[in-house]
């Protein structure tokens, strides 16, 4: 697998007074196809790292290579045709008056013929199953529909990368699954890769590699497995443990032996039936 | 508050008035409010009121609607009506005390003013009840392109317009909530003399206006993730199509301007 996205010991501070880069040497490379989550706490410095990707941020030192390209001005509007981005706040990323006329507006951007926008718009609003408000206005639809609708805006454009930055931090559980789920089927059909920026434990859990962060560094990284079983720790990072996590740290507490490696839920659900079993 | 205003609201329906292109029905109603300065005898404007009734009963909009319009801006009408009819002189002399006089020409000025205000808020509420705001503003975009010869900047007002007219529902809603967080807190929204009012508006102006900035920046970041590189370039989802029954909708239109011409004195 090719990379797709390799960062070089990017250095960026918002304001130059203030003592501490809100990112400093920050190294990451990221193949095509993979689905990276982004953890740390408020501050971390994830979601700045996200916006230096598609060039809405210039980092003060280092080098971004997304698809082959140096980022630079130049090229900096075919990188961001590289790479959807889906924010954190459903209302005030909705710049149409509908969620059709939402879906168009990043295609509107591109110059892309009326005729091909309409097929792409029922298209990708058929893909995240919102094509029965094709004519709402945003103030008509819940949270988690709005981001659906982003989604679409995104998946419309046909990008190679998809950042979600904190997408679902504002929704509902229901929503964010719904989003997740959303997620997880377009990248599989089209082999995205995707970039997820999150507090959300079980997010995190969806990816195939997870890079933690702490101001402003990248401290650690591998697989979610590897990330969750370091238990305490997360959360001294302000992060929240996953639920199998709670779970085995609960049986503990009580005096029965868990195993140490990362467990699914789904694992736990085995371990706990087979060694209720063998007792 | 904000419901009983009815300038501004959109019914959705199917009507004939509904269907016609937006642009017709803004030029229209435009040239409805010029042209009805023309009549000027009963006959005109008793023609000019069928022909307002009968727009207003194609659209398939119940008449309630259309006097509830009227509703807010009553005062305003009769108190021009009141100075028409006691300022005019001229005519039979009925009724006279102090500088107030009531004449026959004041009366039937009096009378005609207030037609006129009815027919324009009639046709006005006409236009908005039955064309929805994006529409309206696709529309006026279209009108204002000739101006982009002059350097206006017609793609940077329509945009402005829209992005208004989509924020318009998720700012309300977001006053709704900081004015019940600050009742919460004791803030006395409507109480009092006018200076207090006033000072009760502070602790909800200010945090609307912060919040706009940050919707703003936000909108702003993802509308420039998403391209947006300005109007240069840009291809539009929307598209207006002009029918026939548009053109014939002017045509009406020229028809009842003639009626009006030969009705005059």
């Amino acid at each position: 697998m090719d990379s797709i996205i390799n960062l070089q010991d990017i250095t960026f501070t918002y304001d130059i007074d203030t003592p501490r880069p809100a990112l400093s040497e920050v190294s990451l490379e990221i193949k095509r196809g993979e689905w990276v989550a982004i953890i740390g706490h408020n501050g971390s410095g994830k979601s700045t790292l996200a916006k230096t990707i598609n060039g809405l941020l210039l980092p003060q030192s280092g080098s971004i290579q997304v698809g082959n390209m140096d980022l630079n001005e130049g090229n900096i509007w075919d990188i961001r045709k590289m790479v959807g981005m889906v924010f954190q706040n459903p209302d005030n990323q909705f710049v149409g008056s509908t969620v059709e006329d939402d879906v168009a507006f990043g295609m509107e951007n591109q110059g892309i013929p009326r005729e091909e926008m309409l097929v792409r718009v029922a298209d990708a609003l058929e893909q995240v199953r919102m094509s029965d408000f094709k004519t709402r206005e945003p103030a008509r639809l819940s949270g988690g529909q709005k981001q659906r609708v982003a989604i679409a805006g995104v998946v419309a454009l046909r990008p190679d990368i998809i950042i979600l930055d904190e997408a679902t931090s504002m929704l509902d559980p229901e929503g964010r699954e719904e989003v997740i789920a959303t997620i997880k089927k377009i990248k599989e059909q089209s082999n995205l890769t995707v970039l997820s920026i999150t507090h959300d434990i079980d997010e995190a859990a969806n990816a195939n590699r997870v890079l933690v962060m702490k101001e402003g560094r990248l401290i650690d990284e591998g697989t979610p497995e590897k990330i969750f079983s370091a238990g305490p720790k997360l959360v001294e990072l302000g992060l929240d443990l996953p639920f199998p996590e709670k779970l085995k740290a609960a049986l503990k507490a009580r005096g029965i032996p868990v195993p140490a490696e990362y467990l699914t839920e789904e694992g736990m659900v085995d371990w706990l039936w087979t060694s209720v079993l063998n007792k | 508050m904000m419901n009983k205003l009815i300038f501004g609201r959109y019914i959705p329906g199917d009507s004939i008035i509904h269907k016609l292109d937006p642009r017709a029905k803004l030029v229209a109603s435009f040239y409805f409010i010029g042209v009805i300065f023309i009549a000027n005898t009963w006959q005109s404007y008793l023609f000019a009121g069928l022909f307002t009734l009968g727009c207003v009963l194609l659209s398939k909009i119940s008449l309630g609607f259309f006097l509830r319009g009227v509703r807010p801006l009553i005062w305003l009408i009769l108190f021009t009506v009141a100075l028409q009819m006691f300022f005019t002189t001229g005519g039979v002399v009925y009724w006279s005390w102090w500088i107030f006089t009531l004449t026959q020409y004041g009366v039937m000025n009096g009378i005609f003013i207030f037609c006129r205000f009815i027919l324009i808020i009639f046709m006005s509420t006409l236009l908005t009840l039955t064309t929805a705001p994006l529409e309206l503003s696709d529309a006026i975009e279209y009108l204002l392109r000739p101006l982009k010869v002059l350097h206006f900047p017609v793609h940077e007002i329509s945009l402005m317009l829209s992005i208004a007219l989509r924020f318009v529902p998720t700012l309300m809603d977001e006053t709704e909530k900081i004015m019940n967080a600050q009742r919460a807190r004791g803030v006395d929204f409507g109480e009092g003399n006018l200076i207090q009012k006033m000072k009760a508006v502070i602790p909800l102006l200010i945090p609307l206006f912060v919040s706009s900035f940050n919707r703003a920046e936000d909108l702003a970041t993802a509308m420039e993730a998403r391209g947006y590189n300005g109007g240069e370039g840009r291809t539009k989802y929307r598209k207006l199509d002009w029918h026939l029954r548009d053109t014939l909708t002017i045509v009406v239109f020229a028809v009842f301007t003639v009626g009006l011409v030969l009705l005059r004195k």
